[in-house]
Order: structure tokens, then C-alpha cells, then sequence
């Protein structure tokens, strides 16, 4: 016996097998991807007694079991895969709450530990969740009927100038624009937040492209889709749904050789660009497609051969990354003769505010949209360290944002939009909902999207397996046996459902408050059940 | 709910028809108060059309300070009418020491100022003289504006009307365009500045109902100019947005209703105007209202006009003879005025809606 070797007691999680229960049929082992588990066998000591009086013998045998692997590459992820495919309740993974894995694996390999998922400390306490939406509108105002009134609930994706900039002039008492000016669009509160094909298994994301063109075209709710980076397939791009996709643009570049290739040929302009310069899970770090992801239809799209596709921390400039983004947004804004709105996602962080008031300050009018990204988003692979330790929430920067807006007398000039554990609770209407009273003219969400299509991960260290490309449910995953394990069309409509339920809950919550447009920065009708947390966001505080 | 009420005339009328048309509307009152606007003077006033008068009701202290800000800016005193009281201890009314209305000239550097040059000044004055008397609560500056006067009490309104001596008509005091409110705003604290209506630069607002969107009305105003302050109201937002429509961006009234209620975006890509009206929705998204109020306002010209957020919550109607057009929350308070009208006329308007009265007292409907 050595010690020092990886044992049962370090892993995650624990396989629990019941053998008398157990057909061996085999199911577990064949859907297991990470190899965590295989047939084995085991030697068993019975003793038995077959005689009218106690004759006792002892019987050895050597009977078959399944067995979990402790190793550092092949190791269970609490995905339970396993137990949902055994017909007979046989198998099942059990949290280890004494694991040491992510320590052994740093000291055997010397190298950091990766994972996928989301942040896993401390997510059990949400401050959204110590928010209530406290003011209701009962005599002065009376509250509105969901069912029966109309309510607008779009929101501006675009540079929006204040009057005293709009070049007008009036004719016959009637004012006129002279100008084409900076493109806004008018969209729903709510983006499928920016996950690209190649994170993402390509059917999975051509559900979310389905479920989006289906609630444009047929459910009246005019959402849009960021492709994140990574491009996006010919055949959309030259399609009409093009007008629903945000295209982005990361510090990889990823994609875009296609998209500028393929621009004579679109028929329609896309709903937007999105410039990312950071997101919520995995702050200060660049993206990262590991090899195994990187399958035959995901190097066409990207242009790419097949190896760790990783884009840079930063945008590389001359001079400075604030530079080379100018040239970005000038040049981006320009390919599309200025018709298309471009937006910048950061990261929260402590300087979004200082970020946000430049940005604000700029004269040029190019900055379409300042998309917040907060800790609790998730992401397809990072270090773990970045997962757990960097990062910052973003409600309260959010917040921070818009109250340095209304300081500048600038609100509303450059819409903001929050994301980073968006319907983290499963209720994406209400985290919606008090961001937008908080100052936010929408929200982006992308985890949550995954979890309607069938991710079994969770912020409590289960599955979190994004990384290795072997998703147990073909999101994550290029490999085509894996893939084939998400129905697309079910996801689609699941996630069309979704957001039919959503739309009902946000005029749920602003029915109450009394308004039929949505809240934006209507702070007064949030309380929170938390002290600390009114004080920060400028809220009343409720007992 | 509050009850409003505008009376628009080519006759000089005295306040108490104010007091009338609000009475029969009692069932609205709380005791809160009684406060009104007078355009386009009368009687002792007539004579001074073109020199600010200022309203202001003060302690002795309040007028020294007042005095001195005055007189430090170069503001001579050329009429101070001081309304006679009827002091009654079965009054319901909030008195102060003094209610002041003066006659002020220019001072002499301003001989050849620019009217702009003026207006800066008296708004300048206005926000002096306010701050200086808010520290010890020594008095209240309502409005300092040529034409203009506005008394503003604390009470039961039929008493304050007693104090004043407001129920008997007299040709001394007298204006063509009355707007007056028996309730001030009870949401909040009762303090005279929260009381309707409420007058800025010429501009006149008084409303009902509650104005949902006041926070982010309120935190958008407080940067776009130096006299949008106060808020003691939420009602206050609807003045600051339609003077700063017309006096800031010089903008035409008709676009008063496109900022406030923004139609629809589907709406919007319907109509000849489109681009202009998204950009009014984009630009000025945070001065839009969601109701429920109805808006009666004056403008610098005489024009008044009334309008009501886009869910209509809250009722207003419009009865007119060839002289006289008054606007008001309930029709009661129209036939205790103008009896003799043809109420078949009367106009009950809806939520894309806004009546316009100009000086003709000729009534237009402009359909949003």
C-alpha cells in the first residue's frame, strides 16, 4: 500500500453500486464518456449451508461488478449518466464531501486544474434573491391585469444620442433629421448570451439558432442570438435569420475570415457586432477550445487546424488594448457602412465603471452597447482558479455603472446589458426583472440556456466536465456519438417554451408595479430584505 | 384622487371661480391645501405686464432676507400688493407671518440685457432667494415671472378661500388663466412647494394621479438644467419635460405626448415620421411616464392645453362657451361655472389625445 497514490476517499465523487440489483446489461459503462467506470470483476466469499441440519460451508466466487477508475484523466464527474440509464437503480454517483482531487492533480502533474461549469464557491447565496420586487401598486396607482393589458418590453441595442446631438431642423412646425445617425435596434430585453459553435456541439447550437428564428418569426418575441466567438455557419450567414445573430468579435478572431468572406453574399445585416473583450467566468483569461474539441466542421468554420484554440487574454494593439479597440469599433462599424450596432462586452470588475465613463465620454458615438458580464456565468473551459477566484458579481457594478450615467447626466446613451448567473435559480424573468430596475436596459443569459437542453452540471461540482469535450449530454461535445444525445428539435422547444413562460413572468412583475413599459432604473420598486445589500444598490431596505 | 382644474378666458376672471369649479369637486379634497396660478393679470396688475412679479409668502426674517437678495442683485420695488387676510381660529389653514406679491423692475444693468439675458436672471434670483430662505424655513418663493402670480396654501381650500377673501369677486384681482388644485401631493410630505400647480419660466403644470416613473424622471432632470429642483412632487417631472421640450430643445408642443407616452415600436414603423419619432423614444426614454395621470399645463403664450398618460387612468374633461373653455377632473365642477354651455360639445379626451386651447378659445384636438 502506498499512500501517496490517488485513492476512493480523494475523488469527487464516489461511485455508489449496488451488485444485487445489477443485470449487467452493460448500459452504464457503454454511456459513461469519461470512462469513470468499467466492468470488472471481484472475488466474493459466501457461506452457505445446504443440509436439513447447519452444515456451514464456505464458497468463494468470482462474480462481475462495476467498478469505478481512480485515476486523475479517467475519474467520475458526478454526471449520473449512469444512473439514468440503469433500468434498475443499480448505480449511482455520491458527492465525496472529503475530496481532495483538484490538490492531487495539481501535485501530481504540475500542472493547474481545468474544468468547465461555473463558479463552485460560495453560490448558495445569491444577493438577487434578497431583493423583492416591494412596491406595489395598489390605490394611487392601481396595478395592471398581465393577462389584459399590453405591454412593451423591447429594448434599445445601439448608440443613442442625447437631443441636444441629433442634427435636426424643423419644417413647417415638424422637425426633421438631416443625418443618418448611429443604428439602434429595438430587441427584446433578453440575448441568448455569446456561446460559439465548437464550446458548443454544433446541433446544440443550432437549436438555440431554431428556438431564436422561431420566436422572432412565430411567438411574436424578438430576441437575438450572440454567436460568440467562433463564427457561425455559411448557410446562416447568408440566409435572412442572419437579422436575429449578433456576430461577435473576441481577441481570437476566430470565425471572422468567413464572415467577411461571405459578406457580398448577405442578404440581410446582422442584428448586431459584440466586441468581447472579457467575460464573467473566467475574468482576465482568454478563451480556450482544447484540441478534442476541435472537430473537422469547427476548423472550417474557424479557419483553423486542429490544436488548442486559444485566444489571447487581451486584444494585441500597438500601443494599448483601448486603442486597438477604437480601431476595432471604427472598422467593424465601418464594414457595415454603419448600419449595424456595435457593442463591447467586458467583464465586471472594479474599473467597469471607469471603463463605462469613457466609453460614455467618447465622442465619436461608436459604442453601441456595454454588456457587463459578472462571476456566475459560465464557461467551456478555464483553470479553476479562475473559476472559483476571480471574478466579480454584477449586480452591484451594474448599478455602479448606471448611477455613474445618471451622474454624468448620460443615462440611457449607451444601453447596458447584464449577465453572470442570469436565472441561475432556474427564474430568469425575475434576475431579468430587478437588473433592469437596477438600471440594465436587458440582460444576456447562456448557462441557463444549456441547463433547458438537458446540462446536468451544477455550481456544486457536479459534471463541470465542459472542458473535455466528452459532454455526457452532446452539448458540450464534438464527438459524434455524444452529439447524437440532444434532440435538437426538443431543445429548441423547450427553450421556445422557456421563453414564452418568461415573457408571461416579467408582465407578471410589471403588473404589479403598475407599468406597461419596462422599468428602467426604477430603483423605487425594489426592497431588500438585506441591509448591506440596500445600502450598496441604493435601495430601501426592508424588514 | 386630486381634482384639477384650468379656466382659460377672454375675460378677466376672479379666483373664486376657481374656488367654485373646485367645489363641487370636494369629495377630492383632504385639507391638504389650495394652491393656484394666475397668467395674464388684471386688475392691479394690468399696468405691469412686462415686470416680474414675485410670489412669495414668508416670516419677518424671510423678508428681510428676501430684502437684501433683492436689493444685492439691483431689483427695485415698484408695487407690493399684500392680500387682506380674515384671520378666524375655525379656519383649517397653515398660515405664514406675510404673503407678498411685488412688482419688481430690472436692475439698471439689465436696461439693455436680451430677454434671455433677463429670464436667467430672474430664474437665477428665484433659486437664490429659495435657498436662502429653505435654511431656517423662513419663506417660500413660488414664482418670480412677469404676468404671474401664485398663492399656495396649507388647509381646508374653502377656508384658505375665507382667509383671503378669495370668495368675493373683485375686478382688483384677476387673471384670464386660473389653474388651481385642492390637494397638494399627500404621497409625500405636506410642505407648500409640493403643492399644484407648479411654475417655471411661463410654464405651468398641475396633474393628478401618481407618476410611477418619478425616480428615473427625477434622477434624468436633475442634470438638464439648474431649475429643474425641488421634487417634492412627482408631479413636478411633467413641468421640467415640457419646459424642457419647449425652452431647452425649442421643440413644437405636439411632441410633448411623443416624449411623455411614446407610442408603441410597432406603432412608430407605421408612421410617415418614423425616424424622428424613434429617436424622441430612444433619446429621451428616461422622461417618459406610465401613468396614471392626467396633465394640464400653460404655456409662456397663453395656450393650455391637457393630455393624460397612454393607459388613461385618470379622468378629465373640456367645457367651453365662446369665451371662456375650462378644463377639469369632473364635469361637476364645469356646470357649477358654465351652466349655460352646450355640454354636447363637452370633450372627454382619450389617451393619444391633447387638447390645445389658444387665445382664440378655439379648442383643437391633436391626435398623437
Amino acid at each position: 500500500m502506498k499512500v501517496n497514490e490517488l485513492g476512493k476517499d480523494d475523488l469527487l465523487w464516489q461511485i455508489e453500486y449496488n451488485s444485487d440489483r445489477c443485470t449487467f446489461c452493460g448500459k452504464c459503462t457503454a454511456a459513461c464518456p469519461f470512462d469513470a467506470i468499467e466492468a470488472s470483476v471481484e472475488k466474493r466469499r459466501k457461506v452457505i449451508s445446504e443440509g436439513p441440519t447447519p452444515t456451514p460451508k464456505i464458497n468463494f466466487q468470482t462474480v462481475p461488478v462495476i467498478k469505478q477508475n481512480i485515476d486523475i484523466q479517467n475519474f467520475c464527474r458526478g454526471c449520473g449518466i449512469c444512473e439514468k440509464v440503469c433500468p434498475n437503480e443499480a448505480i449511482r454517483p455520491v458527492k465525496n464531501p472529503d475530496e481532495r482531487f483538484a490538490m492531487k492533480v495539481r501535485s501530481y502533474t504540475g500542472n493547474s486544474f481545468t474544468r468547465g461549469g461555473r463558479n463552485n464557491l460560495n453560490t448558495n447565496e445569491r444577493a438577487f434573491d434578497k431583493i423583492q420586487i416591494g412596491r406595489i401598486s395598489q390605490m394611487t396607482d392601481p396595478s395592471l391585469d398581465a393577462q389584459r393589458h399590453t405591454f412593451e418590453m423591447l429594448a434599445p441595442f445601439g448608440r443613442i444620442l442625447p437631443p441636444q446631438q441629433i442634427p435636426l431642423h424643423m419644417v413647417d412646425g415638424k422637425l426633421e433629421l438631416e443625418d443618418n445617425l448611429p443604428p439602434v435596434r429595438w430587441i427584446y430585453p433578453i440575448i441568448i448570451g455569446d456561446m460559439s459553435i465548437g464550446a458548443l456541439s454544433g446541433r446544440m447550437w443550432e437549436a438555440l439558432a431554431i428556438a431564436t428564428a422561431y420566436l422572432n418569426e412565430e411567438a411574436g418575441i424578438p430576441i437575438r442570438m450572440c454567436s460568440g466567438e467562433g463564427g457561425m455557419p455559411v448557410r446562416l450567414l447568408k440566409s435572412r435569420y442572419l437579422k436575429y445573430m449578433i456576430l461577435q468579435i473576441a481577441s481570437g478572431h476566430f470565425g471572422w475570415n468567413r464572415i467577411i468572406n461571405t459578406m457580398p453574399d448577405m442578404v440581410e445585416d446582422p442584428a448586431g457586432i459584440i466586441i468581447k473583450i472579457g467575460q464573467g467566468a473566467k475574468p482576465g483569461d482568454g478563451g480556450l477550445l482544447q484540441a478534442k474539441k476541435v472537430a473537422q466542421h469547427i476548423q472550417e468554420i474557424r479557419g483553423v487546424p486542429k490544436t488548442d484554440l486559444l485566444s489571447p487574454p487581451n486584444h494585441q494593439g500597438l500601443y494599448s488594448i483601448e486603442e486597438s479597440v477604437q480601431k476595432m469599433f471604427l472598422s467593424l462599424n465601418a464594414a457595415f457602412k454603419f448600419k449595424v450596432p456595435v457593442a463591447i462586452k467586458v467583464s465586471a470588475s472594479v474599473t467597469s465603471v471607469s471603463v463605462y465613463n469613457n466609453l460614455l465620454r467618447d465622442p465619436y458615438n461608436i459604442v453601441g452597447g456595454f454588456f457587463l458580464d459578472g462571476i456566475y456565468g459560465g464557461t467551456g473551459a478555464a483553470h479553476e482558479i479562475s473559476l472559483n477566484h476571480t471574478g466579480h458579481p454584477v449586480l452591484s457594478k451594474l448599478r455602479d455603472c448606471y448611477l455613474a450615467a445618471v451622474h454624468q447626466g448620460k443615462q440611457g446613451q449607451i444601453p447596458l446589458w447584464a449577465a453572470g448567473g442570469m436565472g441561475m435559480t432556474g427564474n430568469l424573468a425575475a434576475d431579468a426583472f430587478k437588473a433592469i430596475c437596477l438600471g440594465a436596459n436587458g440582460v444576456f443569459t447562456g448557462k441557463l440556456m444549456l441547463q433547458i437542453a438537458g446540462c446536468v452540471g451544477n455550481d456544486h461540482g457536479k459534471c463541470n466536465a465542459c472542458n473535455t469535450g466528452l459532454c455526457p449530454v452532446g452539448i458540450c461535445t464534438q464527438n459524434p456519438v455524444l452529439v447524437k444525445r440532444l434532440d435538437i428539435d426538443k431543445v429548441a422547444e423547450n427553450i421556445v417554451n422557456y421563453f414564452i413562460a418568461t415573457d408571461q413572468e416579467i408582465k407578471k412583475l410589471m403588473a404589479p408595479i403598475g407599468n406597461s413599459s419596462l422599468p428602467v432604473g426604477r430603483s423605487d420598486a425594489l426592497v431588500s430584505i438585506d441591509s448591506s445589500i440596500a445600502e450598496k444598490l441604493q435601495i430601501q431596505y426592508a424588514c | 384622487m386630486c381634482r384639477i382644474g384650468a379656466i382659460k378666458s377672454k375675460n378677466y376672471m376672479h379666483p373664486s371661480k376657481a374656488l367654485l369649479l373646485m367645489r363641487s369637486q370636494q369629495k377630492g379634497h383632504d385639507n391638504s391645501g389650495f394652491a393656484m396660478v394666475m397668467q395674464d393679470l388684471g386688475g392691479i396688475f394690468e399696468d405691469y405686464k412686462d415686470l416680474p412679479i414675485l410670489s412669495m409668502a414668508c416670516t419677518d426674517e424671510g423678508l428681510n432676507i428676501a430684502d437684501n437678495i433683492l436689493a444685492e442683485e439691483g431689483f427695485l420695488r415698484v408695487m407690493q400688493w399684500c392680500p387682506e387676510t380674515n384671520p378666524d381660529p375655525k379656519l383649517i389653514i397653515e398660515t405664514m407671518p406675510h404673503y407678498l406679491f411685488q412688482v419688481l423692475q430690472y436692475p439698471k444693468a439689465f436696461k439693455y440685457a436680451t430677454p434671455e439675458e433677463k429670464e436667467d436672471l430672474l430664474i437665477n434670483t428665484r433659486l437664490r432667494l429659495r435657498k436662502a430662505l429653505e435654511v431656517d424655513e423662513e419663506g417660500y418663493v413660488y414664482s418670480f415671472w412677469p404676468d404671474v402670480i401664485t398663492l399656495k396654501e396649507i388647509g381646508d381650500p374653502k377656508d384658505i378661500g375665507t382667509y383671503f377673501g378669495l370668495w368675493k369677486e373683485s375686478k382688483d384681482f384677476a387673471a384670464k388663466i386660473i389653474t388651481a388644485q385642492c390637494r397638494q401631493n399627500t404621497n409625500y410630505d405636506i410642505v407648500r412647494y409640493a403643492a399644484h400647480p407648479f411654475f417655471l419660466q411661463g410654464y405651468t403644470s398641475l396633474a393628478n394621479g401618481e407618476n410611477t416613473f418619478y425616480e428615473k424622471n427625477k434622477l434624468f432632470q436633475k442634470k438638464l438644467y439648474k431649475g429643474y429642483v425641488g421634487f417634492e412632487s412627482d408631479s413636478q417631472c411633467f413641468l421640467y419635460t415640457l419646459h424642457y421640450l419647449n425652452k431647452v430643445l425649442k421643440w413644437p408642443l405636439h411632441y410633448y405626448k411623443h416624449i411623455i407616452t411614446p407610442l408603441p415600436y410597432d406603432e412608430i414603423l407605421n408612421r410617415k415620421d418614423e425616424k424622428i419619432l424613434l429617436k424622441i423614444k430612444e433619446s429621451l426614454a428616461h422622461l417618459e411616464i406610465n401613468g396614471p395621470n392626467t396633465i394640464i399645463s400653460t404655456m409662456p403664450d397663453g395656450t393650455v392645453f391637457t393630455c393624460c398618460d397612454s393607459k388613461k387612468l385618470r379622468p378629465v374633461v373640456i367645457g367651453s362657451t365662446d369665451e371662456t373653455v375650462v378644463i377639469t377632473s369632473e364635469v361637476t365642477g364645469i356646470n357649477e361655472i358654465l351652466p349655460e354651455r352646450n355640454w354636447e360639445e363637452d370633450i372627454y379626451p382619450h389617451e393619444r389625445e391633447t387638447v390645445v386651447i389658444n387665445n382664440d378659445m378655439k379648442i383643437e384636438r391633436w391626435q398623437q
